[in-house]
């Protein structure tokens, strides 16, 4: 032992307790990373179900008449969506050197963007419902499932984020060793962007195909 | 009633009491309801998970004492076919998961020497959901709205169309719950292992109990989202007039099925895995030698929870999909019997060349080699396609699965349960009291489900309330019967025989098998905090070495006996290099309040009360925002650039 | 013991206690034959519905298949039993051992010798799956089989009428049989002609029968399928190809006429009652489609898809309230007077 005790000592010192700095990945860190990767799974399956059902059901999709969805508002909610990560990112990186403004702000930035994601989303839904709702076909239902709880994640990284802002507008929560939350909401905001990008190509581009 | 051994040298009486007073919580009912201790978490799920299996296996004998005769009356098909959906569901979601779960619950930190999960408020917060989702399945019966559609749950039958009332709400709706749980435990489960492993024990030396949990853990990671799906879908469907599983409306009928065994067939493995991995823990104690073969055993492992996602359509043999997915299918489910074979092999080998001492865990192993290499032929079988369309879906395969459930993971539990009551109670079992629950319970087994591989040849099929009189069906059902309540008789025994410790067991000393693991270096029952010293692992077998035992003796350093706080090491992922020391969380009501919203949450969706079923999901909301709100901390602390 | 078959075509009630006398006889070596005698202990080996006592080629081919694993598994069994047992009786003590890691063994007997045995089976599986899987020709006899909670309905593409929970087929001639379902999955199977092959909601399945000689093979439904799956049985009756096509020709012409006054009060009561608004006669007003078509209800091996044997007084119990013959069958309870039940019964005997 007491060849590695020094090390020992090293990191459970004084001053490594105090932090959080990265020494390996943090115990939250792969908690994290796993609900994640469960997440991912589920939508996997739900968009592995898409298109089973699709391939199931026949060559003319979407069925009963129901035009190809158009592009324009997806297209747009993406453009939302994607950078609304940047601002995260930043937020993160200015917490990690203890700058509390460039978290507030750049938290809020993504939140806008988020919001604005949602808006357009309940805008397509206004169009789309005119035309079809779930329970028309397994299109529709296909269609609303997927979008919908995509649509709820949003929902809740925003939530997540606007608590974030909340917590990180009182003093005391967050600074350079302390912003475990701040990444671990930033990981799964990623993820829901990105998930966001299977989304467009399954439910909207891959019927043009 | 701890009987703590003499602390090691390496510790102080002044750092105990402070490791004590860090790490006991109050016995008071505030305390009991806060918990996070891992160790009363472990139990609790063992005792929850028994009572379920209680209730499942009165099920199951009910629907025995009606198959015994012919055309007999005890039970309506009505009722039957709730009972035997129960059954199904009970034993699979709410025992058999649940119940390797509390060992691991107990026994992973101990194992890998850390002084608690990754997660001790997840972990009471996953308790918490398996205890109110079990009793939310189960509540059901009394009304007469238990699931009525088996554990499998096959669209369209399990429809609203076809199948009105709230049986299958209450399915899909208690399983989409309950898998809140097993997520949670799984995540917790890996992290655990990855992070808070004593220094020194690198991935070569991780206990293969450890081993099997984490990779039981992966598969519920990538397997459950798929039950998830299905179920929600379905429920969508029920409730909410959506056609996922409607052909009328563009629907596919097989989208359930091929969901439902992407899930099915890891489980099944989900379950054995954790309980092959129990026999790889026990027989070193037994056979006085380490397992032979650990990394071919290690591989086995792995590979069989990576293939066990590509067999699943074994399970739709026939169902008339294209013949060549059937001859690939019929390939992977062939080759995932060989990690199998190698870990058969490797604990014959391991008792051949070891010296046996024959105590009840090892009557459980030898119990559970000959059942489980059994219903592994038969598993072997089901691989060949022609063969499985012959006698799946009839008593063939109800032979099949209770010999790979009971043979593959009861009796490694069973042989659990005997190994680590002393380290769990701190009492010692009756070896005699104990025997006779084991020939009881091996004969009843064999007895029981013997006979239903010949009553499935014979051309019975499975899940039918009742049969006309046929000859070879008549005997052989009665003898089923005779033999259930054998087996009932025969786990009544070892209940006996877990009171009778309880109560009247002599206090077992802290490691009275001469164990190989690091849980057998903690006092019986373990202290609060677990390890005085948090060892340092110089092998495989770290409680049969002389210089992990050196390490928490008086060469052992502050920085791993850390007793100015609630604290435990983290390592790194793959060499178990210490990092840090970090601050465990204390014990807190939040997890019990965050499952009881759920519960109400999931209550008022399945009766329709969507309006406190908002409310519900608010405070479930609220309840995560105020549990993980951050800590006021100085400036200083934090760091926070000026 | 095989039917006669000359009596195979003289179809009536006994059918029932007949359908269990089948199977072929078996040349098998002494020991299979001690062995097959000890697995069958409490039942007779020729009266059940038996995989193991095949009836056609396809079954017969997984018997084949069966004895075969069976034989692997018992001799790896003996091994894994010899090792245990040696273990157990020269490994006994309690001295700490640290040596031996036999690897080789443990790959060569875990891995190596299963994977010799699995790729061997594999073949033979393949093989044998290649031969379930060859569908007869079109111009095969060919049966539309359609489940319903629970019961099978039975039609012949250019057959008129229709028939219920019994499917005529011609001995030694492959018969296609088409697969549906009017409501939730199902599985045909017959153990002593065929495996299963489920019954798809919302598409069509097919699978063959060949039976090799005259007989009665009973079948049953094997997915479960809401309240009554167990009773959901059938009966596949094999005639000789003439005695099928006589059969299938009476399936065009008009149920037999009522020819006592019993039987035409019977008559009158069926088509102008309840009964002919689910239920057809072919020949009489009643052309109901929800229930089994009754043309021929008199010579049926049982009543409710094996509910209860097809005699007098079960029928008389089923008219009146089937709900307590089988629970949850759609047919409800019959406000039948006392006067009226004989001759119903009366008459729907005599429609053979």
């Amino acid at each position: 032992m007491s060849d590695h005790g020094g090390v020992v000592a090293a990191a459970t010192g004084a001053e490594a307790l105090s932090t959080e700095l990265p020494v390996g990945r943090s115990a939250g860190w792969w908690g994290m990373v796993m609900f994640v990767a469960t997440e991912a799974t589920l939508f996997a399956c739900l968009l592995g179900s898409y298109f089973y059902l699709r391939f199931q059901y026949g060559p003319t999709w979407p069925p009963d008449g129901i035009e190809t969805p158009e592009l324009l508002t997806p297209l747009v909610m993406t453009a939302v969506l994607l950078p609304s990560s940047l601002p995260v990112v930043w937020a993160e990186r200015g917490i990690r050197q203890g700058q509390r403004w460039r978290l507030r702000s750049g938290l809020a930035a993504t939140i806008v963007l988020g919001v604005t994601f949602l808006a357009l989303e309940a805008a397509e839904y206004a169009e789309t419902l005119k035309r079809f709702t779930m329970t028309t076909d397994v299109y529709g239902s296909l269609f609303y499932l997927i979008t919908g709880f995509h649509g709820l994640h949003v929902l809740v990284g925003l939530t997540m984020l606007g608590w974030l802002l909340a917590a990180s507008l009182r003093d005391g929560s967050f600074g350079s060793h302390r912003h475990e939350r701040v990444r671990n909401a930033a990981i799964y905001w990623h993820f829901v962007d990105l998930v966001w990008v299977a989304i467009l190509f399954t439910v909207y581009l891959s019927p043009r195909l | 009633m701890s009987t703590t051994t003499t602390p090691p040298p390496g510790v102080s009486a002044q750092d105990l009491a402070r490791l004590a007073e860090h790490w006991a919580e109050r016995p008071t009912l505030r305390g009991w309801f806060s918990t996070v201790d891992h160790k009363k978490i472990g139990r609790r799920y063992l005792v929850t998970a028994g009572f379920f299996f209680v209730l499942a296996g009165l099920s199951a004998l009910v629907m025995r004492t009606q198959l015994a005769r012919p055309e007999a009356g005890v039970v309506s098909p009505q009722e039957y076919n709730q009972l035997f959906s129960m059954h199904g569901t009970a034993m699979i979601f709410l025992f058999a998961t649940p119940m390797l779960f509390g060992f691991g619950n107990f026994l992973v930190p101990l194992m890998i020497g850390a002084r608690d999960m990754a997660f001790p408020r997840l972990n009471a917060f996953g308790y918490w959901v398996f205890l109110f989702a079990g009793l939310f399945m189960w509540a059901s019966l009394p009304f007469g709205a238990a699931p009525n559609n088996g554990w499998f749950a096959y669209a369209p039958l399990s429809e609203e169309q076809h199948n009105p009332g709230l049986h299958m709400d209450v399915y899909a709706l208690g399983l989409l719950f309950l898998g809140i749980s097993t997520t949670a435990a799984s995540i917790n489960f890996i992290v655990t292992a990855l992070k808070l492993r004593a220094p020194g024990m690198s991935l070569n030396r991780v206990p293969l109990f450890v081993w099997a949990i984490v990779a039981t853990a992966f598969m519920v990671i990538f397997a459950l989202p798929a039950l998830n799906a299905d179920n929600a879908m379905l429920f969508l469907d029920r409730r909410f007039g959506t056609h996922f599983f409607d052909p009328s409306a563009g629907g596919n009928v097989l989208l359930w099925q091929h969901l439902f065994w992407i899930f099915g067939h890891p489980d099944v493995y989900i379950i054995v895995m954790p309980a092959l991995g129990i026999v790889s823990a026990v027989l070193p104690a037994f056979t006085r030698r380490g397992v032979v073969g650990y990394p071919l055993i290690v591989l086995s492992i792995v590979s069989i929870s990576i293939i066990s996602f590509g067999v699943w359509v074994h399970h739709m043999f026939a169902t008339g999909l294209p013949q060549l997915s059937y001859s690939f299918f019929s390939a992977a489910s062939t080759i995932i019997t060989i990690p199998s074979g190698i870990q058969i092999f490797a604990w014959l080998a391991t008792m051949l060349l070891g010296r046996l001492v024959l105590r009840v865990p090892l009557l459980y192993v030898i119990g559970f080699v000959v059942t489980f290499v059994l219903g592994g032929f038969t598993g072997a079988m089901f691989a060949v396609t022609a063969f499985d369309q012959q006698v799946t879906d009839s008593y063939f395969v109800v032979a099949h699965f209770h010999y790979v459930l009971i043979g593959g993971a009861v009796f490694p539990m069973l042989a659990g349960i005997y190994y680590w009551l002393p380290k769990i109670t701190g009492r010692m079992y009756h070896e005699r009291l104990g025997r006779w629950a084991f020939w009881l319970v091996f004969a009843g087994m064999h007895v029981t489900f013997f006979p239903m591989h010949l009553y499935g040849l014979f051309g019975m099929p499975r899940r039918v309330y009742t049969y006309r009189s046929e000859p070879g069906w008549d005997g052989w059902n009665l003898v089923s019967t005779v033999g259930s309540y054998l087996l009932a008789v025969g786990l009544l025994l070892v209940l006996v025989g877990v009171v009778h410790a309880l109560r009247r067991g002599r206090p077992a000393p802290p490691d009275p098998w001469e164990g190989d693991s690091l849980e057998w270096t903690t006092a019986s029952p373990p202290e609060p905090y677990n390890f005085p010293v948090q060892p340092r692992v110089h092998s495989l077998h770290p409680a049969w070495d002389e210089r992990t035992a050196d390490s928490v003796g008086a060469g052992a350093t502050a920085d791993r006996i850390l007793s100015d706080g609630r604290r435990t090491l983290i390592t790194s992922e793959l060499d178990a290099h210490p990092e840090r020391a970090v601050q465990m969380p204390e014990s807190t009501l939040m997890p019990l309040v965050l499952a009881g919203a759920l519960l109400i949450f999931f209550t008022s969706m399945l009766l329709a009360w969507y309006p406190v079923a908002a409310v519900a999901a608010l405070a479930v909301v609220a309840t995560i925002a105020v549990w993980l709100w951050p800590p006021r901390r100085p400036d200083e602390e934090l760091g926070v650039a000026r | 013991m095989s039917l006669p078959v000359e009596k195979a075509a003289n179809l009536t009630v006994s059918v029932a206690r007949q359908a269990r006398r089948r199977g072929l006889p078996r040349r098998r070596p002494p020991v299979l034959t001690a062995l097959s005698g000890l697995l069958l202990l409490g039942g007779c080996a020729g009266d059940t519905p038996s995989a193991l006592s095949p009836g056609g080629a396809g079954a017969a081919r997984v018997a084949g298949l069966w004895w075969l694993l069976f034989w692997i598994s018992v001799a790896v069994f003996v091994e894994v039993m010899a090792l245990l047992v040696w273990a157990l009786v020269f490994r006994r003590g309690n001295a700490r051992v640290r040596h031996g890691q036999p690897l080789r063994f443990v790959t060569l007997a875990g891995a190596g010798l299963p994977l010799v045995i699995l790729v061997a089976v594999y073949g033979v599986g393949l093989r044998d799956l290649a031969a379930l899987g060859d569908r007869p020709g079109p111009d095969a006899p060919t049966v539309e089989v359609t489940g319903h909670k629970w019961w099978w309905e039975v039609r012949y593409p250019g057959a008129s009428g229709a028939t219920a929970n019994e499917i005529h087929i011609p001995v030694g001639e492959r018969v296609k049989v088409r697969l549906r379902t009017d409501d939730v999955l199902h599985s045909f199977w017959v153990p002593q002609l065929m495996p299963k092959t489920d019954l798809i909601a919302g598409e069509t399945r097919e699978t063959w029968l060949r039976a090799e000689r005259a007989g009665s093979y009973r079948g049953q439904c094997a997915e479960y399928c809401g309240t009554q799956h167990a009773h959901m049985a059938f009966l596949v009756v094999a005639q000789s190809r003439p005695d099928f096509d006589a059969w299938l020709a009476r399936l065009d012409d008009p149920a037999r006429e009522p020819r006592t006054d019993a039987e035409r009060r019977g008559q009158r009561a069926f088509v102008q009652g309840t009964c002919a608004a689910c239920h057809a006669v072919r020949g009489t007003g009643a052309a109901g489609r929800v229930g089994p078509d009754l043309s021929n209800v008199g010579s049926r091996w049982s009543i409710g898809a094996g509910a209860v044997p097809n005699d007098a007084g079960h029928l008389g119990g089923w008219i009146a309230n089937s709900q307590t013959v089988k629970p949850g069958n759609a047919m409800p309870p019959q406000p039948v007077d006392a006067a009226q039940l004989p001759d119903l019964i009366a008459y729907l005997r005599s429609l053979e």
